[in-house]
C-alpha cells in the first residue's frame, strides 16, 4: 500500500489483508429447507420461534439503551456487539415465525401489542446499574446457550441452523458476562455488594425460564424444541462455577423459589403474554416511529 | 536541517519515538483528541434513534454505525496515546469542557429522517475532511484515518439509501426528509471550519503537512459533490444563492453564518450541555466499575507473584 | 489524571499464512479483558483469526537516535542478495 497516495490507498483492495479488513460475509441460512416437518404443528413452531425471538429482541433493546452510557468505551463496543448478535437472532427467528404466520419480521416486531409478545419477563426489566445489566445478561445468555446447544439437533432444519449460528455468539456473550461477574464480585467491597445485590434481584425471575410451556412440551416430544426444565442442571452448574469464582456463592435464597407480579402465578407469565410494565415501556419506544407513519417505507 | 524537517520535506511519516518540535506534538495531540471526542460525542445524536428505528434492518444498520463511531474514537485515542497523551486525561478535558469537538453534534435530531441526512451530509462532509488526513504527516494518525475512511464508506451510503427509500414513500415522509435537509445543510457547511481568512492555525498545519487542504477548498469540494446528489434525491438545498458557475467550474453558494459557528463551538449550541453531561454521567457512573476491574486485576497479579 | 486501566498493544492475524500485524492499542484491566476488547474493537468486520495483546509498558523499542548504528551497517552487504551473482542464462533452474 502506498502511504503517499491516500486516495489510491482507499481503493487498493488487493492489500486488505495487510490492514486486516474483513470480507467474506455469508448467509447462515443459505440452502436450508424452510418446509415445516410433516408431523410438526406449524402454529406451535411459530409460537416457539416467537418465544426465543422475542427474548432476543427485547434483551437487545435493553442493551441498546446502554449505548453512550457504558462504563468504558471498549465496553460500549462489546455491549453493542452483543446487542447486534441478539438482534440478528431475533430477526432470523421472527422471520421463521413469519414464514408460518405469513407476515414479515417487521410486522411481528412493530405491529404486535404487549400481550402478543412471548418473551420471558426477565428480558424486559430495566437495568438499575452495570451490575444489574451484567447479572441479567449472564443468566439469560447462560440459559439461552444451553437451549441453543440442544436446538442444533432440532428436527426443524431452519431452527437447527439458527441455533448453530447462535451458539457461537452466545458462547462469547456468556464469557463476557461471566468475566464481569467475577471482576465485580471479586473487585472492591462496593462492587462486591452491588454484584451480590444484582444477582439476588435477578435470581427469582429465572424461575420462569425453566417452566415448560405446553407449546414447548408438544414440540419437545417431536424433537423440534427443547424442554426448558431439562436445562436446569447445566444452568446451575455454570452459575455455581462462575459465582464461586466471584466469591458470590452460595446465593442467599432457596433454589427454585420465585416471586411473581400481582395477578400472576406459576405457569402464567411472559410466554403467555402476561408482562410487566417494563415491556409496555419498551414497546412504546420501539414502535413509536413505525406506528407514527402509516404506510411508511424505510 | 533536523531529521524532523527532512522527514516533512520528503513527505515521509513522523513516527511516535521520533524527535519532533513540541509545537507539532501539542498540535497533533489537540487535533487527534478533538477528532476522537467528535466521534464519541457524535454517537449521541443518532444513538437516540437506535431503540426507535422503524424496521429491524435499519435498527441493525444504525446500531452498527454508532458502534463504529465508538471504534473510530478509540482508534484515534490510541493514536493520541502514541504521542504521550493519556486517555484518562483527554476524557477529563472533554467532560470539563476544556477540549472541543465538532460543532455539528450540538444540533438535535428531531426525526428519523435525521439519521439519513446525517449519513448523507454530515458523514459526507466528514469524508471530505478525512480522506486528505489519510496523508497526515503523523504516521499513527494517518493509519487510523485510513482504517476509519474504509469503515465509513458504508455510513454515507446507508444514509443516502434511507433517504431514497423515504422519498419513494408517503407525502409525510418526503416532507420529513426536506425538513431535515433544511435543518442540516448549513451546519454541514460549517463543519469545514471558519473561512481561510479567519483560520489562524491553517498555515502552520499546512507547513507541517498535518493538514493538506484549506477549509474553503474542502467546503467547495463538498458542495460540488453534494448538489447533484440532492437533485437525484429530489430535495431542495436551502440556499437561494446556489447555482453552477460555469466560468469557475464550481457551484457558487451562500456564506454560512459563521457567527453561529463561533457561538456553537464555544458552548452556545442547542445541545452542548446535554452532550457533555451525558458523557460526564457515563464516566462518573462507570468509575466504580473501572476501579473494581483494576482491583481484581491487581489481586490476580498478586496471586501470580 | 491517568486512566484506571493500563494500555495494551494489539496484533491481529488476518488469516492463516500471514503474520500478526500491529493494529493499535486499547485500555483494559487485565489480559483477558484486553483480548475481549481487541476482538470487539479490531475485528468487527471479520478481520482476524488470531489476536495477540501485550502491555505497552512491556514493549522494548530501538532508539530512533541510534538508527544509523543499528540499521545502516546492513545496507552494504550486497552479496546477501541473489542479483549479486552472475550466472549464464543457459544454466537452468538457478
Amino acid at each position: 500500500m502506498s502511504f503517499d497516495d491516500a486516495y489510491q490507498a482507499l481503493t487498493d483492495h488487493d492489500d486488505d489483508a495487510r490492514w486486516a479488513y474483513g470480507t467474506g460475509f455469508t448467509d447462515p441460512l443459505a440452502g436450508v429447507p424452510s418446509e415445516v416437518p410433516p408431523e410438526v404443528d406449524a402454529a406451535d413452531l411459530a409460537s416457539y420461534c416467537l418465544m426465543l425471538g422475542d427474548d432476543a429482541l427485547i434483551l437487545s433493546h435493553r442493551l441498546q439503551e446502554w449505548v453512550t452510557r457504558a462504563p468504558e468505551l471498549e465496553d460500549e463496543l462489546a455491549l453493542a456487539n452483543i446487542a447486534l448478535d441478539l438482534l440478528g437472532q431475533a430477526r432470523l427467528l421472527l422471520t421463521r415465525a413469519g414464514q408460518v404466520l405469513e407476515c414479515s419480521e417487521d410486522d411481528l416486531a412493530f405491529r404486535r401489542d404487549t400481550t402478543d409478545f412471548r418473551n420471558v419477563c426477565l428480558a424486559e426489566r430495566a437495568d438499575g446499574d452495570f451490575a444489574a445489566l451484567i447479572a441479567r445478561l449472564f443468566v439469560l445468555v447462560s440459559w439461552r446457550l444451553a437451549a441453543f446447544d440442544r436446538l442444533t439437533g432440532s428436527r426443524d432444519a431452519m431452527l437447527a441452523a439458527i441455533a448453530a449460528k447462535g451458539v457461537k455468539e452466545l458462547t462469547y456473550h456468556r464469557d463476557y458476562a461471566a468475566q464481569w461477574v467475577v471482576r465485580l464480585g471479586d473487585g472492591t467491597a462496593l462492587s462486591h455488594d452491588r454484584m451480590a445485590t444484582a444477582i439476588s434481584a435477578v435470581m427469582p425471575a429465572t424461575a420462569e425460564l425453566f417452566e415448560t410451556h405446553p407449546v414447548e412440551e408438544r414440540l419437545a416430544a417431536t424433537g423440534v424444541a427443547v424442554d426448558p426444565a431439562s436445562l436446569r442442571h447445566e444452568f446451575n452448574a455454570v452459575l455455581s462455577e462462575v459465582l464461586t469464582a466471584a466469591r458470590l456463592w452460595p446465593v442467599p435464597f432457596a433454589a427454585g423459589t420465585a416471586t411473581y407480579p400481582p395477578g400472576r402465578h406459576r405457569g402464567s407469565g411472559g410466554r403467555d403474554g402476561l408482562h410487566t410494565a417494563g415491556l409496555t415501556g419498551v414497546l412504546v419506544e420501539m414502535q413509536s416511529v413505525a406506528r407514527a407513519v402509516p404506510g411508511g417505507v424505510w | 536541517m533536523s531529521a524532523f524537517d527532512e522527514a516533512i520535506a520528503r513527505d515521509q511519516r513522523v513516527e511516535p519515538a521520533d524527535d519532533m518540535p513540541e509545537g507539532y506534538r501539542k498540535t497533533m495531540i489537540r487535533q487527534i483528541a478533538q477528532h476522537a471526542h467528535s466521534e464519541i460525542i457524535g454517537m449521541q445524536p443518532e444513538g437516540e434513534w437506535i431503540t426507535r428505528a422503524p424496521t429491524l434492518r435499519r435498527k441493525a444498520i444504525l446500531l452498527a454505525k454508532v458502534q463504529d463511531e465508538a471504534g473510530h474514537g478509540l482508534y484515534l485515542y490510541s493514536a493520541a496515546e502514541t504521542l504521550g497523551a493519556d486517555r484518562g486525561d483527554l476524557t477529563r478535558r472533554l467532560i470539563e469542557g476544556r477540549q472541543k469537538y465538532s460543532s455539528i453534534f450540538n444540533y438535535p435530531t428531531l426525526s428519523f429522517a435525521d439519521v439519513g441526512v446525517i449519513g448523507w451530509l454530515v458523514d459526507g462532509a466528514a469524508i471530505c475532511n478525512q480522506v486528505p488526513l489519510c496523508r497526515s504527516s503523523y504516521g499513527p494518525y494517518a493509519r487510523a484515518m485510513i482504517r476509519i475512511c474504509k469503515e465509513e464508506s458504508f455510513h454515507q451510503r446507508q444514509g443516502y439509501e434511507l433517504l431514497l427509500t423515504m422519498m419513494r414513500g408517503t407525502d409525510a415522509q418526503r416532507a420529513m426528509v426536506q425538513e431535515s435537509v433544511d435543518r442540516w445543510w448549513w451546519p454541514s457547511l460549517m463543519m469545514f471550519g471558519p473561512p481561510d481568512a479567519d483560520s489562524p492555525n491553517t498555515a502552520q498545519s499546512m507547513a507541517w503537512k498535518i493538514k493538506r487542504h484549506t477549509n474553503d477548498e474542502l467546503r467547495q469540494r463538498f458542495v460540488d459533490m453534494t448538489v447533484p446528489q440532492a437533485e437525484a434525491l429530489g430535495v431542495t438545498l436551502p440556499d437561494p444563492e446556489l447555482r453552477f458557475d460555469a466560468e469557475r467550474g464550481h457551484y457558487h453558494f451562500g456564506q454560512p453564518d459563521f457567527e453561529e459557528l463561533r457561538r456553537v463551538i464555544s458552548g452556545g449550541g442547542p445541545m452542548n450541555e446535554q452532550r457533555i453531561a451525558r458523557r460526564r454521567q457515563a464516566d462518573e457512573d462507570g468509575a466504580w466499575v473501572r476501579e473494581a476491574a483494576a482491583a481484581h486485576a491487581a489481586k490476580l497479579a498478586e496471586v501470580a507473584r | 489524571m491517568r486512566h484506571e486501566w493500563p494500555l495494551f498493544e494489539v496484533f491481529v492475524r488476518a488469516k492463516r499464512g500471514l503474520n500478526h500485524v500491529h493494529v493499535g492499542s486499547l485500555r483494559a484491566a487485565d489480559h483477558e479483558m484486553a483480548l475481549h476488547h481487541a476482538r470487539d474493537l479490531y475485528t468487527r468486520r471479520n478481520e482476524g483469526v488470531s489476536i495477540w495483546v501485550v502491555r505497552s509498558d512491556q514493549v522494548a523499542t530501538t532508539d530512533p537516535g541510534e538508527k544509523e548504528s543499528f540499521f545502516e551497517p546492513s545496507g552494504d552487504k550486497v552479496y546477501r542478495h541473489p542479483t549479486h551473482y552472475t550466472i549464464p542464462e543457459s544454466v537452468p533452474h538457478i
